[in-house]
């Protein structure tokens, strides 16, 4: 059921604009009317000719091609290096909208952050029953290592990227907490730049709030978290190199914050002591934004077969001599499955209601929750508990009936290794797509740092499914991004 | 600075310098050639693999295009040119947060410019996609690239350790490529052919200068006048000319001492020894002197101490032992 905006809205990029029950961002859906604050975006729109707004997605395209912001897609031998597709149209939150989410935001990390504490500590809430000890300790991201072991400022989570979705009410939801390594930061500040440079009186017009401070709150971040007695502390961001996916994004903010990018190759301990090697002999090296996983970072705690990782680094840090952002086993707080008790994980710590509601969950470990899926394959979403990036789902809608009997029996033989959810339309925002604009699905990931406090920059990246009717926006399956205003009033 | 970061910006600047001396090399020849009869053309050609240090599996077939392309454009071969240029952006890829925005700008820029032709204009494209008869467009945009990559790099990066592990690259293999060069011309610089025209030799020594930029330089000094033992001179011992051996060998040395400077190496004595007595040789020595010995093994005698300053360069900054390093 798909209706046209309001007859007032004739414009010829307008021609496929069509609403259906699904949130939009550009039009009210049941007057069928221009949500106020995007009357001067689709004026401005409007006065543009084709012609020339092509010639600005162009220049937008080359900027980021000569730039090499780029993504590896893995798996393939040839042109691997892609760019992430970009959408020139701003999507715009407004200051209510988002003094919420920046609240609810807050609320979440803060809560998550003391469940870690409190699950590697003294385990209140596994005695109290408020989250059983099985979904815990069954957890593949659990460490055991991490058990009993202090962490700076008790801030397991420094950094964090969670993913929003609107229902179709417009009220912001949790689909996701990304609390190991979440990426794509760097395209927020890169989308930004090319947006200011492509429509920079659009963009003065709107109070649009800033966010290019982010390099510098992450790097105050890191700093706060130091171990003791070392006041100059040597920052590093450790990648796993050049062949991954995000490492575009690592350089970007190494040399944003001025410091070094390492490998692990760079890195040696030694005594309990981290070091890099550098053309003066040996640096000793405090605190390490990390973005690789667990998995890889120590071969002798961790996998042995990882090169990407240190030798002895786990060592010193549970030496206290290094700090590692985030801290080791901070996955097993973003499991899908626990996800579902994220709610009452805030009321039992903050004594709050959640300001941000979560997108209901069936678990199947519960059996009547399974049946209850199992009947309705062809209606839910399902998700493997540890997979991201959009791999590992069945999308019940859209999926065939072999698919469907095939994660059937992956329910059936592990039920802890998935949940299931609603499909939900999530929100709708204007995309250009040739020369119209069409309404394509949204998320977006806002960026949380907790140092010594919790910081937020407004806005986020919003990712697009950039073809039509997919409610996938992950950059691996054909998803883009787009600029995201957060008004100032 | 990180070790893994000194490698890589020495080798990106090794690698474009290399990148632009084959490219000059094989401009200058596609010029001059369209001079000569086909007697000179085996020997010219045989003469140009010489002095790229004879690639492997390249051979000369009689074809100077087919040979042309192969110097440019195969990258199965680790020499041909744009092997050089993947390699250097590559090298600028795994320190891209350590290089200005501009320098990794231009750098891969020219790397798509020479991997995905169909992004370009189309002239460019068609001389790349098909490897039009010729080539001498592609040579110049190459050339020009490198230049404008070399000029961005003194103006937007700091000059500071990393920068002169850059510089330390690029005279490094200048000092290299020009030795190599006059080994590769030295039979024909002094011992011409009986057959040849009036007005040849002239050719072939301002190819040989103008492989290496000289010819303008040279004239300066010395007037339009060419003899061997100038150009040897020249090219050899030039305290001013930024191709000469000495000037590069002058600039390695300044390099290696800021970058000892820089990190307080009271354990550099091997390097300053090596570098230092390289460069007191060329300093203080006599054209004459040199002229007088058997001068290929000179100059191979030369292109050896690169080598072992590379080495302990190596030894020095990038692959030491963590023992040692713990004790000092």
């Amino acid at each position: 059921m798909q209706t046209a905006p309001s007859k007032q809205f004739e414009h010829s990029a307008l021609k496929n604009y069509l609403l259906d029950h699904a949130y939009d961002e550009m039009f009210v859906s049941s007057s069928r009317e221009l949500h106020p604050h995007c009357e001067p975006l689709l004026e401005h729109f409007s006065s543009l000719p084709a012609d020339e707004l092509q010639r600005r997605k162009q220049a937008a395209d080359l900027s980021f091609l000569n730039q090499g912001i780029t993504f590896t897609v893995y798996g393939r031998e040839e042109g691997t290096e892609k760019i992430f597709p970009y959408d020139l149209i701003p999507r715009i939150i407004t200051a209510a909208e988002w003094a919420k989410v920046e609240r609810g935001l807050t609320q979440r990390i803060t809560a998550l952050n003391l469940f870690l504490k409190d699950i590697y500590n003294e385990g209140r809430i596994l005695d109290d029953g408020i989250v059983p000890r099985e979904v815990v300790y069954s957890c593949k991201q659990y460490r055991r290592q991490m058990a009993g072991l202090q962490v700076p400022r008790n801030v397991y989570i420094a950094v964090c990227g969670t993913d929003l979705i609107r229902l179709e009410n417009g009220e912001f939801v949790v689909l996701e907490d990304n609390l190991r390594v979440p990426s794509g930061v760097s395209y927020m500040l890169t989308n930004r730049r090319v947006m200011k440079r492509i429509f920079p009186q659009l963009f003065r017009s709107y109070n649009v709030r800033p966010i290019e401070q982010y390099t510098q709150l992450l790097l105050g971040t890191l700093r706060s978290l130091a171990p003791e007695g070392r006041p100059e502390p040597n920052i590093v961001l450790l990648s796993p190199g050049v062949f991954n996916s995000a490492y575009f994004e690592h350089a970007y903010l190494a040399r944003q914050m001025g410091i070094e990018l390492v490998e692990g190759r760079d890195l040696v301990t030694h005594d309990n002591v981290v070091y890099m090697r550098t053309t003066n002999g040996l640096r000793r090296v405090d605190v390490i934004y990390r973005r690789v996983d667990d998995d890889f970072i120590d071969p002798l705690a961790f996998r042995g077969d990882s090169i990407l990782g240190v030798a002895g680094l786990f060592n010193a840090y549970r030496a206290g001599n290094v700090t590692l952002a985030n801290a080791f086993g901070t996955g097993v707080a973003d499991d899908k499955a626990l996800y579902a008790y994220v709610p009452e994980i805030i009321k039992y710590y903050l004594s709050e209601e959640p300001i941000l509601k979560n997108v209901e969950t069936f678990l199947l470990t519960r059996p009547k929750e399974r049946q209850h899926v199992l009947q309705n394959l062809d209606k839910l979403v399902v998700k493997a508990v540890g997979e991201s990036g959009g791999y590992g789902m069945l999308i019940g809608p859209q999926s065939t009936k072999a698919q469907q009997e095939e994660f059937a029996r992956k329910i059936e033989a592990d039920p802890r290794n998935y949940i299931a959810q609603p499909t939900i339309s999530f929100s709708r925002a204007p995309c250009l797509i040739g020369d119209v604009l069409e309404p394509r699905h949204v998320d977006l990931r806002p960026y949380v740092l907790y140092g010594d406090k919790v910081t937020i920059v407004p806005g986020g990246l919003t990712r697009v499914a950039l073809t039509s009717g997919s409610l996938v926006v992950n950059s691996s399956q054909g998803g883009g991004s787009k600029d995201t205003w957060v008004l100032s009033q | 600075m990180l070790s893994r970061v000194a490698d890589s910006l020495y080798w990106m600047s090794r690698y474009l310098e290399r990148a632009e001396h084959t490219t000059r090399l094989l401009d200058v020849n596609l010029n001059l050639m369209l001079d000569e009869g086909p007697t000179g053309a085996e020997r010219r050609w045989q003469r140009v693999l010489q002095a790229l240090g004879k690639p492997k599996d390249i051979e000369w077939t009689g074809d100077p295009y087919a040979l042309t392309r192969a110097l440019i454009f195969d990258t199965g071969n680790k020499a041909s040119i744009l092997s050089c240029i993947i390699a250097a952006r590559e090298n600028s890829r795994h320190v891209r947060e350590q290089i200005s925005t501009e320098q990794w700008q231009r750098l891969n820029s020219l790397y798509l410019q020479v991997t995905r032709p169909e992004m370009q204009s189309n002239r460019q494209a068609e001389a790349l996609l098909e490897g039009a008869s010729q080539p001498t467009e592609f040579l110049q945009s190459v050339m020009e690239a490198v230049h404008q990559f070399q000029g961005v790099t003194d103006s937007t990066m700091n000059h500071g350790e990393g920068w002169q592990f850059i510089q330390v690259g690029r005279y490094i293999e200048r000092a290299s490529a020009t030795a190599l060069l006059l080994e590769a011309y030295h039979q024909d610089l002094w011992e011409l052919p009986e057959h040849i025209t009036e007005g040849n030799e002239y050719l072939e020594w301002m190819g040989l200068l103008r492989s290496a930029t000289a010819f303008e330089a040279y004239c300066k000094v010395y007037t339009a006048d060419l003899t061997p033992d100038r150009i040897f001179e020249f090219l050899l011992l030039d305290e001013e000319f930024p191709h000469s051996v000495r000037f590069s060998i002058d600039n390695l040395q300044g390099a290696l001492e800021k970058i000892q400077g820089d990190s307080g190496k009271s354990r550099a004595e091997a390097l300053r020894r090596l570098s230092g007595r390289l460069q007191a040789s060329l300093n203080f020595s006599s054209v004459n002197e040199i002229l007088n010995q058997d001068v290929v093994s000179y100059l191979r005698g030369i292109q050896a101490q690169c080598r072992g300053v590379h080495e302990t360069i190596y030894a020095l900054y990038v692959d030491y032992s963590i023992q040692t390093a713990l004790a000092g």
